[in-house]
């Protein structure tokens, strides 16, 4: 393309995505930079002060360890992720955010975010590991630090509304990245002596519940579509706990937050018969073994149970808001006015959880006329998303700290840079790595420092700035750019835009991939359902695709951001698809059953099914890593043994 | 529709060249219409109703209106975001209105100090991070490492 300009950047620490990981990287990265007269650089898509998944805000800090006060230990922490996981989580990983993620939190409240405080001065929590906040300027305050970081240090500078589409590779090595403006027509090569990446997770690769307007009101963000897989999978790095894909239990059709009902108001769910799931169902928990029996119930067994009564037709299944708070109430009901005071606060409590963070549940109880203390509401399972530092896994496979192994796990969780993937130069945070589950907005920020300071020393110890040969570039600027040129050659072919024999739309071809997945996959339509023959079935119908994504359109610069974000799912798809089929096994029944082999099996699974795209071979690797514990425990090896 | 822009209200954001909406967006959606001079929100099915259009504006000409597909008619949710709260007003398809005030940040606009007050112990080979142990409230940073 003729009338686009190619920028190049030159920088020491390249910070790819401007949200929770990506922010603190800045803060951190900035400190230590500045000290070693390096210059970072952070690209977001949108406006740092309201991207990524906080980007409307947050009711919670959903990982908050208490360390100081002796509530947790950093142990208790790294034992409530595996048990979560199903026993699949590495402890390095999670031992280290848990470490750091109080820190974080602490910084938080300096730089300005309320979190509630009781009347002692202490943190009021929701549950065990969160606390509550006034968070609809999270991302803001956050945004605000990290700008101010490194604004203030002079080593660095922010890139909007640049969209990364891939890595720029040095041999085996990471460069850096490519991407382009949705502003105006510039093609961007970002050279980088080490890349950190965190781009979020994907939304949208399994079709919705909603398919009208209320598409894009997925739990997660849709803007969110898969670009950390997709960039680390093309940079040759090799990925973890791909089949490990998150369903949240959340209100019906808007998706609003039920972390405060369960914990802090603690309500029950129950079937239209008046039943709750999780004491009518306890039986079948026995089934999962050890994970069937620890507390709390992991995620996804919980969803599970809740599933099963779906299934048998006993929806809806209703939230009893009205029950929870008539239940906080009645303790002040000698007291009038105390009463009134209580059931305006809880009114006002149980709004706000839905302003902070989903209005749209706000619009649709107000459009339904229900008051939370007159009436329930219906919950249910929404669509699968890839959501690694929340309840699911999936991410690249990273170095842990050295200090935080055994002798045993070392060789194999250790390569001498925390956070870096097997890729050298390339770092990874937040929902970009995996096997590190529950550490939500603040465990991601807090990990996004962890990789910020270990990405410069690893600048500091291989100081050489990357050779890339222009023709390198100017090959893939004309691969990246291409669907703004199969439209323009094709699209007088025919009167409608949109359809023409010799082009895909990005918008079609998102349904297409939300189709297979759906049904083959294990989406909605499928009751979360698959068995060998399907996935491999996806896989034929993925390079079908995967053939067509050469004829991808855009007639602008938006629609040409929508196709690499459809390509970015794909590739996040076939992972997926790829793995689930590798683990021969059903080990997370409320995220996915294989109805082929539909038993947990400890004996053979209990380890990482990790994958690896070869460029060069142009095939997919598949092999299991062991998992190992970092802390003593009493229940490793086979529970199901035990039981 | 999502988000919609009332027409009355646009001012175009005087067209500058970079309109509020425009810049906040974290999908992309808002576009300004170089004829009318007017923004609307080009794809409604990629709308989150994160409201970040709607806050910005400094018009209020931005508005929400629940997702027709799901949502029944009549209902509204309408902030007003200050600098350290935000007020809501909840309309009810049935009339009912309800008003919720919500802080939104303890310190002023633009005054964030990164380290938060905390000094840095660490150097780039120790576990400690920037701002820590102070950060953590505790003297050392958790390690096996005896
Ligand atoms: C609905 C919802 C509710 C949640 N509730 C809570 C809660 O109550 N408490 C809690 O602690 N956590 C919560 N979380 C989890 C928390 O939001 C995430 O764990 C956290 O935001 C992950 O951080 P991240 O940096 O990996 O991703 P994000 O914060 O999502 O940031 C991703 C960034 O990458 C950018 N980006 C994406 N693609 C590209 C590209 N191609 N090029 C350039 N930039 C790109 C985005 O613009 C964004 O800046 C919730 C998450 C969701 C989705
Ligand atoms: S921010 Fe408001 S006034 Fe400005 S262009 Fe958008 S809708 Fe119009
Ligand atoms: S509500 Fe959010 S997603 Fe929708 S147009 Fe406004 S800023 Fe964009």
């Amino acid at each position: 393309m003729a009338d686009f300009e190619t920028v190049i950047v030159e920088t020491d620490l390249l910070i790819l995505g401007g949200g929770m990981a990506a922010c603190g990287a800045a803060v951190e990265a900035a400190y230590w930079a500045k000290q070693n007269g390096l210059k970072v650089t952070l690209v977001d898509k949108a406006a740092v002060d309201r991207s990524g998944a906080v980007a409307m805000g947050l009711s919670a800090i959903n990982q908050y360890v208490g360390l100081k006060d002796g509530a947790n230990t950093v142990k208790d922490y790294v034992d409530y992720v595996r048990n979560d996981l199903m026993g699949i989580t590495r402890e390095d990983l999670v031992a280290n955010i848990a470490r750091h993620v109080d820190s974080t939190v602490h910084l938080f409240e300096k730089w300005g975010l309320p979190i509630w405080k009781d009347e002692k001065g202490a943190y009021v929590h929701e549950g065990r590991w969160q606390l509550m906040i006034n968070g609809e300027s999270y991302k803001v305050v956050v945004a605000e630090a990290a700008k101010n970081a490194l604004r203030e240090s002079g080593v660095g500078e922010i890139y909007e509304r640049i969209f990364i589409v891939g890595p720029l590779m040095e041999g085996d090595r990471c460069a850096g990245a490519v991407g382009f403006s949705v502003r105006e027509n510039k093609f961007y090569a970002f050279k980088a002596k080490a890349t950190l990446v965190a781009m979020g997770g994907a939304v949208h690769v399994f079709k919705p519940r909603s398919s009208g307007e209320g598409m894009g009101r997925a739990w997660y963000p849709p803007w969110n579509s898969g670009s950390s897989a997709y960039f680390t999978l093309k940079a040759g790095a090799e990925m973890t706990c791909q089949e490990v894909r998150f369903i949240p239990v959340r209100f019906k059709d808007a998706y609003g937050p039920v972390g405060a009902w369960f914990l802090l108001f603690k309500s029950r769910a129950t079937n239209s018969q008046g039943g709750n799931y999780m004491v009518e169902r306890q039986g079948e928990l026995e089934k999962w073994g050890f994970y069937g029996r620890v507390k709390p119930v992991p995620a996804n067994l919980r969803n599970y149970l809740g599933m099963l009564d779906t299934m048998e037709g006993k929806g809806p299944i209703y939230m009893r808001t009205e029950e929870a708070i008539g239940k906080i109430a009645e303790s002040y009901k000698d007291d009038p006015k105390a009463y009134k005071k209580k059931m305006k606060e809880l009114e006002s409590e149980a709004w706000e959880d839905f302003l902070d963070m989903t209005i749209s549940q706000a619009i649709l109880w107000a459009s339904t006329n229900l008051q939370p203390e007159e009436g329930s509401s219906e919950i249910a399972a929404a669509e699968p998303y890839f959501i690694g530092s929340h309840s699911g896994a999936s991410g690249a496979w990273i170095s842990g700290p050295e200090d935080l192994q055994t002798d045993k796990t070392r060789s194999e969780y250790f390569w001498g840079y925390d956070h870096m993937s097997t890729v050298p130069g390339l770092f990874c945070a937040g929902d970009a790595s995996g096997a590190s589950s529950h550490k939500f907005s603040s465990g991601s920020h807090a990990e996004g420092r962890i990789a910020a300071k270990a990405a410069v020393k690893y600048v500091v110890e291989h100081n050489t700035p990357p050779k890339v040969e222009q023709s390198t570039i100017e090959a893939i600027k004309a691969e990246i750019l291409k669907p703004l040129e199969v439209f323009a050659q094709h699209n007088g072919a025919t009167t409608d835009p949109d359809v023409n024999p010799n082009y895909i739309k990005p918008r079609m071809f998102m349904f297409r991939l939300q189709k297979i997945m759906d049904e083959y996959a294990g989406g909605i339509t499928a009751q979360f359902t698959t068995n060998g023959p399907l996935l491999n079935r996806a896989i034929e119908l993925l390079q079908f695709l995967k053939e067509d994504s050469e004829k991808l359109a855009a007639s602008d610069l938006h629609e040409l951001m929508r196709c690499w974000e459809n390509v970015h799912r794909m590739w996040q798809a076939e992972a997926h698809v790829r793995t689930v089929l590798f683990r021969e096994e059903t080990r997370w029944p409320g995220y996915y059953f294989r109805s082929d082999k539909p038993k947990l099996d400890e004996e053979k699974w209990h380890v990482f099914a990790n994958c690896r795209f070869d460029a060069k071979s142009n095939a997919w690797e598949m092999k299991t890593r062991p998992v190992l514990p970092v802390f003593e425990q009493k229940t490793v090896g086979r529970p199901l043994a035990a039981a | 529709m999502p988000s919609y822009v009332n027409p009355d209200k646009c001012d175009g954001c005087k067209a500058l060249d970079k309109t509020a909406c425009q810049y906040i967006c974290p999908n992309d959606l808002m576009v300004l219409d170089k004829k009318t001079s007017k923004a609307y929100n080009r794809d409604v099915t990629m709308c989150w109703e994160c409201y970040n259009c709607v806050k910005i504006c400094p018009n209020q000409a931005i508005e929400v209106r629940g997702y027709a597909d799901f949502v029944p008619l009549g209902a509204s949710a309408t902030p007003l975001r200050s600098s350290d709260s935000i007020l809501w007003t909840v309309k009810f398809r049935n009339g009912t209105i309800k008003r919720f005030k919500f802080p939104i940040r303890t310190t002023p606009e633009g005054t964030v100090k990164p380290d938060g007050g905390y000094e840095t112990k660490g150097s780039l080979n120790s576990p400690a991070l920037y701002t820590e142990p102070a950060s953590t409230g505790l003297a050392e940073v958790f390690t096996l490492r005896h």
